[in-house]
């Protein structure tokens, strides 16, 4: 018996516009969360019994969201009581945290069954509304020279020589990309409607994506950074970056990801869980990695990441059939594909944060399932998920097919 | 014309007098249609300066269509949303009208009718009886699904507004000022309209009348949740509602969880919460059943449907009372409250005003209470004649004998006294357990002779069973129903058997208690399971209140005068537990001997651990799902026989009796109503199971699969 960590299923609610006027404002995060946990027993008439742990990714874990979610998302659920849950922060890699560590756990042999994933209301509860030093403190923000990410992101484009329309053209082509995707059906597999108490469906599929983005629109959006940086916050980095003469803030909400709320739920377990439940796997995770890079610049981290991924794997880049990069900004997932010289023909193939949204922790268990699925249609067998992180932390799951 | 009047005077103030079909207004079909083209006006409407509604029936909006509700399953859950949110937008668009919208309250505005209010800038009405204002919905197992949870919680605070949405309290004018529900109060109904018309117009230059709280700009909801003290009040209001509900009533938990959600989210996404909400309790059995018994049937027989028909409708004004003991001077209490001349008879002078004296304590209680005062105290005492002589009942309307349940002293009772009726006068005698017929047997006019059977505490227990037997005629029954009425009361007609419908129904769940006990499984558990399905206290603790000597007496009785046959027994081993219990251990009941099933002291009870070693075998194995069923279908089975057999006269008879006097728990809406959303097939299946576990009791009567065959369920 090997001690693989399969994927039996990954799935997602549809991502909404995160604020009150959203379509999943009206949900709460717990039973957002719930509704897959439903789904994932009756889909595949799951002894939730056999279920170790519940591993879920919150970036906000307070007020709704807070007191360890994730095992109230069990209960919830009706899950068997045997059933335990963890809720884990690690900023926007918390989702894919959650399918590492409990891949690990698998791998371990400590565990036969975990369900990782993650949950994030941003409506209800908002980014940022839990504080902490790495944000707020005075001492800490100026020693470390913090600034927000946005202004990284800046920075990031202005070292990559990323003008504008470089950045606005990949904002177009995600919304391109996804609204394929989505109109064709390659989200149905997984994508699992959120229904009220009645049965009646409240959103069925995501309904953030805006088909319609074009060069002219978004050429019409402001810097959402440039402010910011005026104030101090570019002069702070830039102390960082002397060879620099000028940051030029080309991020506008057209092209960062969109705040929405979403939950996911990916089914992680042994062979010996599979044959007992007579589950056939989809596929495998073969590595991950986190490490950390400069955290003020705060974004580079994932292609070292994917880097060291691919050395734990002992696989070449030319192994990797698909990549996946979280669109926290356009710039992110350039420097992306130009720290690891790949294309974009082969990268986010059916777009991503910036058209569909990006519910902070569950972003990262949200894209196994897109790129899962992904070469499932494709019939191809290895891809590469990463993620930015706050901190200046990458984090990068290697999956693949069996 | 349009059942709403809409009239614009010179100083642009449109009036809407609402007459719908029907002797209410109420949120039906034809609402629907007339408040949508309404607000379509009124939007369109030219130089408006203000909108007044106003009622030109005696009350001002009745509620929802609860016909509708009945028929409304999961199916049609969508196109059920859809319409509750269409009434929904017609009500925030009144409330975003650019002009002050006032509601001219008249009379009643319960549920939605209040909710009509709430959409309105300002509530003003008149201070008179007919007024009431509340939101009753939780008590027919719904929500106020039209606003009016998420607009009290944003009018009032999540902590005042609790109160009103989960007990469903209605109010009196002056406390609906006082509570802020209404803003206005008026002398007269003439001064209604005026006073309306003069409000807009004062406010012509105040924005904010135009505009809801809620909608202006700034606005932040009173309870924020993330302030310790709502926070705390959010967690421990579940407690509160799952200590009155046992988690069988659906409605105030999703009453609390919309309060909550409206604290979380904006205004327009709490609304659609609620009607989610309001939805899953529309389809919900508990609602159908809430809705039948409590509205529909309540209504059916306390509107005298069990009334024989085309009897002059008649009023006791003198009635006898012998025996003053606990039943006796209870009845007394009842009847001199009601204004009725009380001859309250016992064989000794002191025996009668000790009786009397307790219509005192229970008025010095309501005086400390703020509900009487020492006048009103002193105008019941003296309806109310103590007395030891046969002669001072000479001309009664009525004579209720309540004396000891022994078959030859209510007979020498009856021969003596009868006579002192006045001409056309009634008897009725308050037993519980003793046939009307054979009582009757003394009679003179035995057709003038009835069952009267009071609850205990008289005070409190709203249920009269009225028993016909043989010879019972119509014109008594009638009488008997009126006088019932005329005491504010609940009567059900039943016909004479052993127990009637009451007692015989009760008894069973005394009985399968005591067998489950007698089969070993663990008493606590009995009681707690008891509990569980809905019944205000354990069949145990029941059973001691009642006592245990008492059930022997009866049986006893009714084996001695045939009425009972120790072969056909449906528990022998309960009757032989009770028999041990009583005569063995001494073990009567609270009040008789050491105590029964439980012990007593002053800290409370405690299981009689002696029941426990001569009784409990920890080997014994149920499921606590059968110990509820076998508690809840013989009661069900029970009034099923009833009805089979003639006994019961009516379902809703059934129902109502059920609930009102013997405990059946809310959420079945009666032990008949039960069946209808549990469905018929259902049941029957589940009675084969238990009869094949616990003995042929559980077969289902006949009825069942008769009402099934002709696709009928039990109305």
């Amino acid at each position: 018996m090997n001690h693989s960590a399969y994927i039996f299923d990954a799935i997602r609610t549809p991502r909404s516009k995160g604020k009150a006027d959203g379509s999943l404002h009206e949900v709460r995060p717990l039973e957002l969360s719930a509704g897959l946990f439903r789904e994932l027993q009756s889909r595949h008439s799951l002894d939730t019994a056999y279920v170790d742990d519940v591993v879920l990714g919150c970036v906000t874990p307070i007020s709704e969201q807070g007191s360890d979610i994730a095992k109230a998302v069990a209960q919830q659920a009706g899950w068997d009581e045997s059933v335990a849950g963890v809720q884990l922060d690690r900023f926007c890699a918390s989702g894919l945290e959650a399918v590492n560590t409990a891949a690990q756990k698998v791998m371990s042999g400590w565990s036969e069954m975990v369900v990782a994933g993650g949950i994030e209301s941003m409506s209800r509860v908002p980014m940022g509304s839990n504080g902490g030093a790495m944000f707020t403190d005075p001492e800490f923000v100026i020693s470390q020279r913090q600034v927000p990410q946005g202004i990284g992101a800046d920075l990031i484009s202005t070292l990559g020589g990323w003008g504008r329309e470089a950045v606005d053209a990949y904002a177009v082509e995600s919304q391109r990309r996804a609204t394929h995707a989505r109109d064709n059906g390659y989200f149905d597999r997984s994508v699992v409607p959120v229904k009220d108490r009645n049965g009646l469906v409240i959103l069925e599929k995501d309904d953030f994506i805006k088909p319609e983005t074009s060069m002219e629109g978004l050429a019409r959006l402001k810097p959402s950074f440039q402010q910011m940086g005026a104030m101090g916050a570019d002069e702070m980095i830039l102390s960082k970056y002397p060879e620099v003469e000028a940051i030029h803030h080309v991020h506008t909400p057209g092209n960062s990801s969109g705040i929405v709320d979403g939950a996911s739920a990916v089914l992680i377990g042994s062979e010996k869980a599979g044959k007992d439940l007579g589950l056939t796997p989809r596929g495998r995770i073969v590595a991950g990695a986190v490490l950390a890079t400069e955290p003020s610049i705060m974004l580079t981290g994932p292609g070292p990441a994917a880097e060291k991924c691919l050395r734990i794997a002992g696989l070449q880049k030319s192994d990797i059939d698909l990549w996946e990069i979280n669109e926290a900004f356009a710039s992110v997932a350039l420097r992306y594909m130009s720290d690891l010289g790949i294309d974009h023909e082969v990268t986010n193939v059916n777009g991503g944060a910036i058209a569909m949204g990006h519910p902070l922790g569950a972003t990262g268990a949200m894209l196994v399932g897109v790129v899962l699925d992904e070469l499932e249609r494709r019939n191809l067998k290895r891809a590469m998920v990463s993620l930015c992180v706050g901190g200046g932390m990458g984090i990068s799951t290697l999956i693949e097919r069996v | 014309m349009s059942v709403f009047d809409y009239k614009k005077d010179n100083e642009g103030i449109v009036t809407i007098t609402m007459d719908m079909t029907g002797p209410v207004n109420a949120m039906n079909a034809e609402f629907d249609e007339v408040m949508s083209a309404t607000v379509h006006r009124l939007e369109t409407e030219s130089a408006l300066s203000g909108v007044i509604f106003a009622s030109a029936k005696k009350d001002f909006f009745a509620g929802g269509d609860l016909k509708e509700i009945l028929t409304v399953d999961a199916e049609q859950a969508k196109a059920y949303f859809e319409k509750v949110e269409a009434i929904k937008s017609f009500l925030r668009r009144l409330e975003k009208l650019p002009v002050p919208v006032v509601a001219a309250i008249n009379g009643a505005a319960l549920g939605g009718g209040l909710e009509l209010c709430l959409g309105c800038n300002y509530r003003i009405a008149v201070n008179n009886k007919r007024v009431q204002i509340g939101l009753p919905e939780v008590t027919l197992g719904l929500l106020p699904g039209a606003g009016g949870i998420v607009r009290m919680t944003h009018l009032l605070g999540v902590e005042k507004a609790m109160p009103y949405l989960l007990e469903g309290k209605r109010l009196r004018p002056e406390k609906a000022l006082s509570e802020g529900l209404i803003d206005e109060l008026v002398d007269d109904s003439e001064s209604l309209l005026p006073r309306a018309h003069a409000w807009i117009m004062d406010n012509r230059d105040n924005a904010d009348a135009a505009q809801q709280p809620w909608d202006r700009k700034g606005y932040r909801i009173k309870s924020n949740i993330n302030k310790p003290s709502v926070a705390q009040a959010a967690q421990f209001a579940p407690f509160m509602v799952m200590g009155k509900t046992r988690g069988l009533l659906p409605a105030p938990e999703r009453i609390l969880e919309t309060a909550v959600e409206t604290l979380r989210v904006d205004f327009d996404t709490a609304m659609t919460i609620e009607s989610r909400n309001f939805v899953s309790l529309v389809i919900s059995p508990v609602a159908k059943n809430m809705i039948s018994s409590f509205f529909f049937q309540m209504n059916k027989v306390n509107g005298g449907a069990s009334r024989p028909a085309g009897i002059e409708p008649s009023r006791i004004a003198k009635v006898g009372i012998i025996g003053a003991g606990m039943m006796g001077q209870g009845i007394a209490n009842v009847a001199a409250m009601a204004g009725i001349e009380v001859v309250l008879k016992d064989v000794s002078l002191a025996a009668a005003e000790k009786g009397k004296a307790y219509s005192a304590q229970l008025l010095d209680k309501a005086i400390s209470r703020g509900r009487n005062d020492e006048a009103g105290k002193e105008k019941v005492l003296s309806q109310i004649l103590a007395t030891d002589q046969d002669s001072d009942l000479e001309g009664c309307d009525l004579i209720i004998e309540a004396v000891f349940e022994k078959l030859e002293l209510k007979h020498q009772v009856t021969k003596e006294t009868q006579q002192r009726l006045a001409e056309g006068g009634i008897w009725g005698t308050n037993t519980s357990s003793l046939p009307i017929t054979r009582l009757a047997e003394v009679a003179d006019k035995p057709d003038n002779f009835i069952g009267i059977h009071f609850f205990s505490p008289v005070d409190k227990m709203p249920l009269v069973e009225l028993i016909c037997g043989e010879k019972t005629s119509d014109e008594t029954l009638a009488r008997a129903f009126d006088f019932v009425r005329q005491i504010r009361k609940t009567p059900i007609v039943v016909n004479d058997s052993v127990g009637f419908y009451t007692s015989r129904t009760f008894a069973t769940q005394l009985y399968e208690a005591a067998q489950m006990v007698a089969e070993g499984i663990h008493p606590v558990r009995i009681d707690s399971l008891g509990k569980a399905i809905g019944m205000p206290v354990g069949p145990l603790t029941v059973h001691d209140e009642v006592s245990l000597q008492l059930t022997k007496t009866i049986e006893e009785t009714q084996t001695q005068m045939g009425l009972k046959q120790a072969e056909n027994d449906p528990t022998p081993l309960a009757s032989q537990l009770v028999d041990e219990l009583v005569t063995k251990y001494n073990r009567g009941g609270r009040y008789h001997g050491d105590g029964g099933y439980y012990n007593y002291t002053e800290n409370g009870k405690t299981i009689w651990p002696d029941l426990l070693e001569k009784y409990y075998q920890p080997v014994v194995e149920i499921s606590d799902q059968d110990i509820k069923d076998r508690l809840l279908f013989r009661c069900v089975i029970e009034s099923l026989k009833c009805l089979q057999e003639g006994v019961l006269r009516s379902v809703a008879d059934g129902n109502i009796g059920s609930i009102m006097g013997i405990g059946a728990p809310a959420w079945t809406g009666g032990y008949i109503q039960f069946v209808n959303t549990y469905g018929l097939q259902t049941f029957m299946d589940r009675c084969d199971e238990l009869a094949n576990l616990y003995g042929s009791r559980f077969k289902a009567p006949d009825i069942v699969s008769e009402y099934l065959n002709a696709g009928k369920t039990f109305h």
